[in-house]
């Protein structure tokens, strides 16, 4: 078997060393590499679009390096492609980060505000009272729950623990699309999948045994479910 | 509630060595930090802190260097600390692997860096950290005032004032050291935590004094903390992560075993 080639795409948002060390733990025998190279990115065999930071600056540095372009691409190669954090609430339409951020549109749907939300601030204002706080950033190891079977859940136990940092979320439109929920004042999107696409909040490479799993599971996906 | 209330080791690294100061001078020796947080790792510690306290002295490559070293074998968050002064010190360390920055003197002198800084990286990697001293007289109601270098000189700020500020200013994160408990083993000062922790919409990560079990679970439930950082008990192995884990769940406190 030849080696295989997963790329981590660089749009110079930084902290790509976390995912890109995560993947070679779980895949040594891979080549893992962290490239802005389109031409390489368009030859690998799987596709990591990660991301952090502010969306404005994000999804700005992706159009204006024309990485939408590529990203769309891949995600129609059919290769699986996994986006983490930012680089799923970039995949929506809209973000309500930055007064307001146009995003890639590849799902119907928005990226929102936790403290914008008043099911949020009933639960929050609630809390306060009874001693227990709601703060944003949602920061922390929150359990996850699969809303579907899927390849990259398995081996890891239902309701298991993922390390979030992110004070916005995403509603998609198309409920069919969740693949987990968490709870934090509400219930909301964790993780999307459609076809070889899978797009998770959470950061598996800062999830320890639980983002390694997924993150192996994401060596050996054929891209199918 | 699900969200797990997190320990977060904290490691002293000076001149690439985990070092553990009793109120920040009596130096002991706790070992490489590569190995130490390789430790914590596999331990289950929800974090990581590395503090580099040589870093307004010294020069900085050796930290990047350690921090990458960490980062490629530690896949749990990492914060990394001291003297982060300047956007490029951040972006020096988010590429090393840092996942959040802790700011600390550079946001006494120039509030609106953290402001720059939470502008340019987002919120959740801007950690800005406070060390507090009780200030007030006995019988008094308590006040407390941010110190800088290493609690050696007063700014007199008002502390909850000052971590409100910073929220406003785009802080994701307070990490609150009590510099009248820090090396005491004491346990946190509870006042300082609670005022802080109400006070602002952001976690909150109580720091200093942490002498037993019962202080972290003290922090959590009386201080109202979202995550509490030890070192020493941890270090000198008197405790593991699992341990305390263990005692807080005993108690109540959600925890990720």
């Amino acid at each position: 078997m030849s080696k295989q080639r997963i790329a981590v795409i660089d749009y110079g948002m930084g902290n790509l060393h976390s995912a890109a060390s995560a993947l070679r733990h779980v895949a040594p025998d891979a080549e893992v590499l962290v490239t802005a190279d389109k031409a390489a990115i368009a030859s690998a065999d799987r596709v990591v679009f990660p991301g952090v930071g502010a969306i404005r600056d994000c999804v700005g540095e992706i159009r204006r390096l024309g990485f939408d372009k590529a990203v769309a691409q891949e995600m129609e190669s059919g290769k699986p492609v996994l986006c983490i954090c930012i680089g799923m609430q970039a995949l929506m339409q809209r973000s309500e980060e930055n007064g307001g951020v146009d995003c890639l549109g590849h799902f119907q749907g928005s990226v929102e505000f936790f403290s914008s939300n008043p099911q949020f601030q009933a639960a929050r204002d609630e809390g306060s009272s009874s001693g227990e706080h709601l703060k944003v950033p949602h920061m922390g190891w929150n359990q996850v729950q699969h809303a579907i079977d899927h390849p990259l859940w398995q081996g890891i136990e239902n309701g298991g623990r993922f390390y979030f940092v992110h004070s916005y979320y995403v509603q998609p439109q198309d409920e069919s699309l969740v693949a987990g929920r968490a709870h934090y004042g509400i219930d909301f999107c964790v993780a999307l999948a459609q076809k070889n696409v899978f797009a998770a909040q959470f950061h598996p490479e800062k999830s320890h045994s639980n983002g390694l799993q997924l993150l192996s599971n994401f060596v050996r996906w054929n891209g199918q479910f | 509630m699900p969200l797990a209330k997190r320990i977060i080791p904290c490691l002293d690294v000076d001149q690439g060595r985990v070092v553990k100061g009793v109120q920040f001078v009596d130096i002991r020796d706790a070992g490489d930090p590569v190995e130490v947080s390789r430790r914590y790792n596999e331990q289950g510690a929800d974090e990581i802190t590395f503090l580099d306290i040589t870093a307004s002295h010294e020069d900085r490559a050796t930290t990047v260097h350690t921090v990458e070293k960490i980062a490629a074998e530690v896949f749990i968050p990492l914060t990394v600390g001291g003297g982060i002064r300047e956007l490029a010190d951040i972006r020096k360390m988010l590429n090393a692997g840092a996942d959040k920055v802790s700011i600390n003197s550079a946001a006494v002198k120039e509030p609106e860096f953290v402001k720059a800084a939470a502008d340019k990286f987002g919120a959740q990697c801007i950690v800005v950290a406070i060390d507090a001293k009780c200030v007030s007289a006995e019988g008094e109601t308590p006040r407390w005032e941010i110190f800088t270098h290493g609690g050696r000189k007063s700014t007199g700020i008002d502390a909850v004032e000052w971590a409100v500020r910073m929220t406003d200013y785009g802080a994701g994160e307070i990490l609150l050291t009590s510099m009248d408990r820090d090396g005491t083993k004491n346990g946190f000062d509870l006042g300082v935590t609670r005022a802080i922790s109400e006070a602002v919409p952001v976690p909150v990560i109580a720091s200093g004094g942490v002498g037993n079990l019962q202080h972290l679970v003290d922090g959590v439930i009386k201080g109202g903390a979202d995550a509490v950082l030890a070192a020493s008990i941890f270090h000198f192995g008197e405790y593991s992560v699992p341990q305390a884990k263990e005692f807080m769940r005993e108690r109540g406190i959600e925890v990720r075993l």
